[in-house]
């Protein structure tokens, strides 16, 4: 029952998020110049610097925020978890090998790894995009750049901590009667370890999503997110960002976004707590 | 045991050695120079300050000159802060670093746990939900907004604590509450999560028709086998702490190491990042191994290596 | 688990000790300043900020040195005299001029100094200022030896500089960054580590006393500058602040007694703070500016560029977005500059616009290429940004692309001259119009728009070797006439405005200037 709440919720923000902008009076890019007001009825979530209206805004970034979301962490999700079950599985030298390659690839600095996918693909892809039935998508070549570059940093912690679980799992008693019965790695994988994995992995889901939203808005706020005139509600926090300052601050441009990042955040844990429940 | 440390510290070799490489060759490739600026350098000189840096060449070239100067100890300069040393920048920034980690981490961790501990065993009722919300909270905020607004709370509004500034104690209690924050979060949703799972598993059951209290339930039996994801998680952790961040040290003017992660990479300040990112992978080398022995220690099912 | 009992003390004690090493219990200092972001360097040779040269002018002095007004002032020479063709100048230094450990101050170190700044090796960014000096060019480029420069020592107190040209501003120059000197023993012993507190030997108002990176500079008066009387401040910190709002959030926790820059003031609450005592804003000797890529179309028509040019209504920018007042541009050279009048340029024009952009071949719009505009994302690039193609979009019909880079990608970029419309500025390095107008020479690497002009050239090249001041005037402003109203290769936007922050009650020998001069050794403390 709870649960069915939650989605229809879930769904009714997407739907205003995906509806939103069509519906709007205002454009998302539309400059104006009623600067910075403060909620009103013309403007109910009130405007930014530019004059653009925020609700508008905010709605049309929802898009974009969910869709990197969902893409990072699926991406994280698929590397992450097959990796971490092959390398708690195998255990020994190649475990240690496999581990050793993740913590090499978690040190280095994503922002140098972004920089350089970003700068070296971004033309290629456009190009790229543009001689296939696919050119539409081409002005966003930068943003599907920034999905698998999101993707890619998410999977480390995921696969260490689904690694660690296996190592427990594999000495279960029910994964050794498995192994005696004959059958092979990968059933013993997938049918037998990886159902233990998902109450963590469900959870761990719920922090990708977020994890990865909110690295988006820190690359936003660096200057290497999601590009203007596009909006999400990372470079919506980052403009709010740049506005705070102790003597007069636009709060709406500041509480509104975050307002709308915590709770579809905290939407979507209560949806994943939800959803292990009959795991028990 | 030794054996594992050992085998363990062994096999960190190529791996610290992958990522200087890996970074070194990243930064290079990246477009831009790291001694272009708004007004033009002439080709000249910026073939003279390539050269004496030994920047000059291809790429695996200028990779043999840094290793072998690796090899003899000296980590190179900063292309940026002309005649400084990166050891002498990082032993200069490092420890405060430390300092300030040191104490987010234990905010972390001490208040992450008792969250989700609590959250997860008044998971029936209101308070259980409000909790694990106010979880979900602290990690739903990104820093820079989060920052901002505690010092803005904090220091204008309740005139409690000073804004920014690194030299007086209570200069680190804002900073090291805004970076432990999100963590704190993060830490709360594993704990609880490992925990509904122990409080439901058979030998809890029969602790608590054995009689024994619920608090002493939780603490004495399930939190240890419950803990084991945070631990995996604390690991890298404390490596990501204990060397700052970027917007924590901006915001509060702390002089930390954090920033040359991000403005290092900025300024294709190559031996900077190398050398700062080298440091980094020994901490996660380090925190990794405790974590991994902790965790062994914990669950005496995982055996470590076959 | 007896050992785990042990871990929580151990922890506490690491702790301590790691809180007592690093906060140093040091008395604050008398002046404690926002100075930017953190030095590159002190070695003068080597600075290209202006964060940097300010400190370096409290660590080091000219022949001449600018006072708190700007202006320039004798500094360590007692007089100067001109030849009657203005290309010889010869200095005088004060008697008794000492270095900070106590080693005499002669003319032969200016010399040193100068000659070590343009020899190639020491790779400096700035050598070009020096090129005013007879074969200081060619020693920079490696093509004649050191003794080939027009730069004579006849006695330990005199200075002989031999110029190509007259240069009426000479004098004035040597008070810049580039022009000071250093201790040549110092020097040659520790090399790069020479500008180390423990090593470091200056001969300014001031020494420096510590340098502790991303953390603070800081500055004890020198006992043996030649007139200590002049400098009243004792202790002076300098603090290396990377973040507008933090500077500001120490300004108003009196943990910062000034702010030097306005990129220490958040933009947003400027028109907050203008009635305010403590806000002192001033213009600068700087121009922000969108360059245009000449070498390709549909930039490559003038007709487009002057079009693009009249449709932007600059107000606005300064009005809603920058907030600081700044003057609108209308030309390159900012108006202040002593005897020199700029242009008129062009006031905007919308009905124009539309028309030159129809007969370029894209009436209304229909028909332009895809161009983006290239900035970085920082300061108020991406607002000035968006502002500028909504009014493109709504004045000329054309939806141009925004392209932000992070910092080195866009220098690259600009470099390559990889773009189509990318956003720039210029911070002038003396005043006087040459210091804008010299960048859009041919194949000048600050040009970076391809834009060539023959008349251009010829004008400044003219300019560069007529004696009469005012008619050398005229030329520069001829070409600039040429530059900002007829060939457009840059559309100016706004000319940048100082702020100062300070309580005028308890500090003083702070003004705001155009070339953002503000002395170290100026300042002074008011007593209540």
């Amino acid at each position: 029952m709870k649960i069915r709440i939650l989605l229809a919720i879930f769904f009714l923000i997407g739907g205003a998020a995906i509806v939103g902008p069509w519906i709007s009076p205002y454009g998302v890019s539309e400059v104006s110049s009623a600067r910075l007001l403060s909620p009103s009825f013309t403007h109910w979530l009130g405007t930014d610097l530019h004059g653009r209206d925020l609700l508008t805004r905010l709605l049309y970034g929802g898009r974009i925020s969910m869709l990197v979301g969902l893409v990072g962490a699926s991406v994280s999700l698929l590397v992450g978890v097959a990796y971490g079950l092959t390398a708690g599985y195998l255990g020994g030298r190649i475990d240690n090998a496999m581990m050793r390659w993740v913590d090499t690839l978690y040190a280095l600095p994503r922002i140098i790894l972004v920089i350089v996918l970003i700068s070296l693909f971004d033309l290629k892809l456009k190009g790229f995009l543009d001689a296939t039935p696919l050119a539409f998508l081409a002005p966003h070549a930068r943003l599907l750049l920034l999905f698998v570059a999101l993707g890619l940093v998410e999977w480390l912690t995921l696969a260490r901590i689904v690694r660690t679980q296996v190592l427990s799992i594999k000495e279960r008693p029910f994964v050794l009667s498995s192994r005696l019965i004959g059958q092979n790695t990968p059933t013993i994988l997938i049918r037998q370890i990886f159902p233990q994995v998902l109450p963590i992995v469900l959870t761990y889901l719920t922090l990708a999503l977020p994890a990865v939203i909110l690295e988006e808005s820190f690359l936003s706020f660096l200057g290497l997110g999601v590009q203007a005139p596009l909006a999400s509600w990372g470079t919506l926090l980052a403009d709010g960002a740049s506005l705070l300052n102790p003597i007069h601050t636009p709060w709406w441009c500041i509480v509104f976004p975050s307002i709308a990042l915590a709770s579809s955040l905290l939407l979507l844990n209560f949806i994943g707590d939800q959803l292990r429940k009959p795991q028990k | 045991m030794t054996t594992f440390i050992i085998r363990r510290l062994l096999s960190s070799i190529p791996v610290g050695a992958a990522v200087v490489v890996i970074c070194f060759a990243l930064v290079r490739i990246a477009p831009g120079s790291p001694f272009s600026s708004e007004r033009a350098l002439d080709p000249a000189t910026k073939h003279m300050l390539e050269a004496k840096y030994r920047l000059t060449g291809s790429i695996p070239t200028q990779l043999f000159c840094y290793l072998s100067q690796i090899a003899k100890g000296d980590l190179g300069e900063s292309l940026k802060y002309r005649g400084r040393s990166v050891v002498e920048i990082i032993g200069q920034s490092l420890p405060r670093s430390i300092l300030l980690g040191s104490i987010s981490f234990l905010i972390s961790l001490g208040l992450g746990i008792p969250l989700g501990a609590w959250s997860a065993a008044r998971n029936q009722d209101r308070a259980g939900s409000i909790l694990n919300g106010l979880a979900i909270l602290s990690l739903s905020i990104p820093t820079f907004i989060l920052a901002p607004t505690t010092v803005l709370l904090f220091s204008f509004y309740f005139h409690l604590f000073p804004p920014a500034g690194w030299g007086e104690p209570n200069q680190l209690v804002l900073p090291a509450f805004a970076l432990a924050l999100p963590f704190v979060g993060v830490c709360a949703r594993l704990v609880r999560s490992g925990l509904l799972e122990t409080l439901g598993s058979d030998f809890i059951r029969t602790g608590r028709s054995k009689g024994l209290s619920e608090p002493k339930l939780v603490l004495l039996h399930a939190l240890r086998p419950a803990i084991l994801p945070l631990v995996s998680y604390a690991g890298p952790l404390a490596a990501g702490i204990l060397t700052g961040s970027l917007l924590i040290e901006e915001t509060f003017a702390i002089p930390g190491v954090g920033q040359f992660f991000v403005s290092g990479v900025i300024n294709r300040d190559v031996f900077l990042v190398s050398g700062v990112v080298l440091v980094y992978c020994a901490f996660l080398l380090f925190f990794n191994l405790v974590a991994d022995w902790l965790t062994a220690l914990l669950d005496p099912r995982i055996r470590l290596y076959s | 688990m007896n050992f785990c009992r042990g871990i929580p003390g151990l922890t506490g004690l690491f702790l301590f000790s790691l809180l007592l090493g690093g906060c140093a219990n040091r008395p604050r200092a008398d002046l404690i300043i926002c100075n930017g972001a953190e030095p590159q360097t002190l070695d003068p040779a080597l600075v290209s900020g202006q964060l940097e040269g300010r400190l370096c002018s409290a660590l080091l002095e000219g022949l001449l040195r600018r006072d708190a007004r700007g202006k320039a002032v004798l500094g360590t020479a007692e007089k100067w005299t001109a030849s009657p063709d203005g290309k010889i100048y010869t200095f005088i230094l004060r008697p008794n001029l000492r270095w900070s450990n106590g080693d005499p101050l002669t003319s032969s170190d200016y010399q040193w100094s100068w000659i070590r700044a343009l020899h190639p090796g020491t790779a400096s960014p700035y050598s070009e200022i020096l090129y005013f000096i007879r074969g200081a060019e060619a020693y920079h480029l490696g093509k004649s030896p050191a003794d080939s420069v027009g730069i004579e020592t006849p006695d330990e107190r005199t200075l002989e500089v031999h110029l190509d040209h007259p240069t009426p501003f000479f004098p004035a120059l040597t008070a810049f960054t580039t022009y000071l000197p250093v201790h040549r023993a110092t020097v040659e012993k520790f090399k790069d580590g020479w500008t180390r507190p423990e090593n470091w030997v200056g001969n300014g108002p001031y020494r420096l006393l510590d340098w502790e990176i991303n953390d603070r500079v800081s500055l004890k008066k020198n006992p043996l500058y030649h007139t200590p009387n002049r400098v009243q401040i004792e202790r002076i910190d300098a603090l290396a602040v990377n973040r507008a709002s933090t500077a500001f959030n120490l300004y108003s926790s009196d943990q910062a007694d000034v702010l030097l820059d306005k990129g220490m003031i958040p933009s947003l609450i400027l028109p907050e703070l203008r009635g305010r005592s403590d806000f002192h804003p001033g213009p600068l000797l700087a121009t922000y500016f969108y360059r245009f890529n000449v070498t390709r179309p549909p930039f490559n028509d003038v007709r487009v560029r002057r079009a693009f040019a009249l449709a932007i209504d600059k107000e606005v920018i300064t009005d809603k977005i920058t907030r600081g007042n700044e003057p609108v541009a209308q030309s390159l050279t900012p108006r202040g500059v002593p005897e020199y009048l700029p242009p008129e340029g062009l006031q905007p024009d919308p009905e124009t616009a539309r028309g030159l952009l129809k007969s370029a071949g894209f009436p209304d719009g229909h028909g332009f290429p895809r161009v983006s505009l290239l900035y970085n994302k920082s300061e108020l690039n991406e607002q000035v940004a968006v502002e500028i193609q909504a009014q493109w979009k709504r004045v000329l019909g054309v939806e141009i692309e925004l392209r932000n880079q992070e910092w080195a990608t866009y220098l690259r970029s600009l470099d390559t001259l990889d773009f189509d419309i990318a956003r720039s500025s210029w911070v002038g390095d003396y005043d006087d119009p040459n210091t804008f107008l010299d960048c859009f020479v041919t194949n000048r690497g600050n040009n970076r728009t391809g834009w060539s002009n023959p008349e251009y050239d010829s004008l400044l090249s003219k300019a560069r070797s007529e004696p009469n001041p005012a008619r050398r005037l005229q030329l520069l402003q001829k070409a600039e006439t040429l530059l900002v109203t007829d060939a457009l290769p840059i559309i100016p936007i706004y000319h940048f405005v100082g702020c100062l922050m300070f309580d005028p009650n308890k500090w003083g020998g702070l003004y705001p200037n155009l070339l953002d001069e503000h002395p170290f050794s100026e300042i002074t403390k008011r007593t209540p």
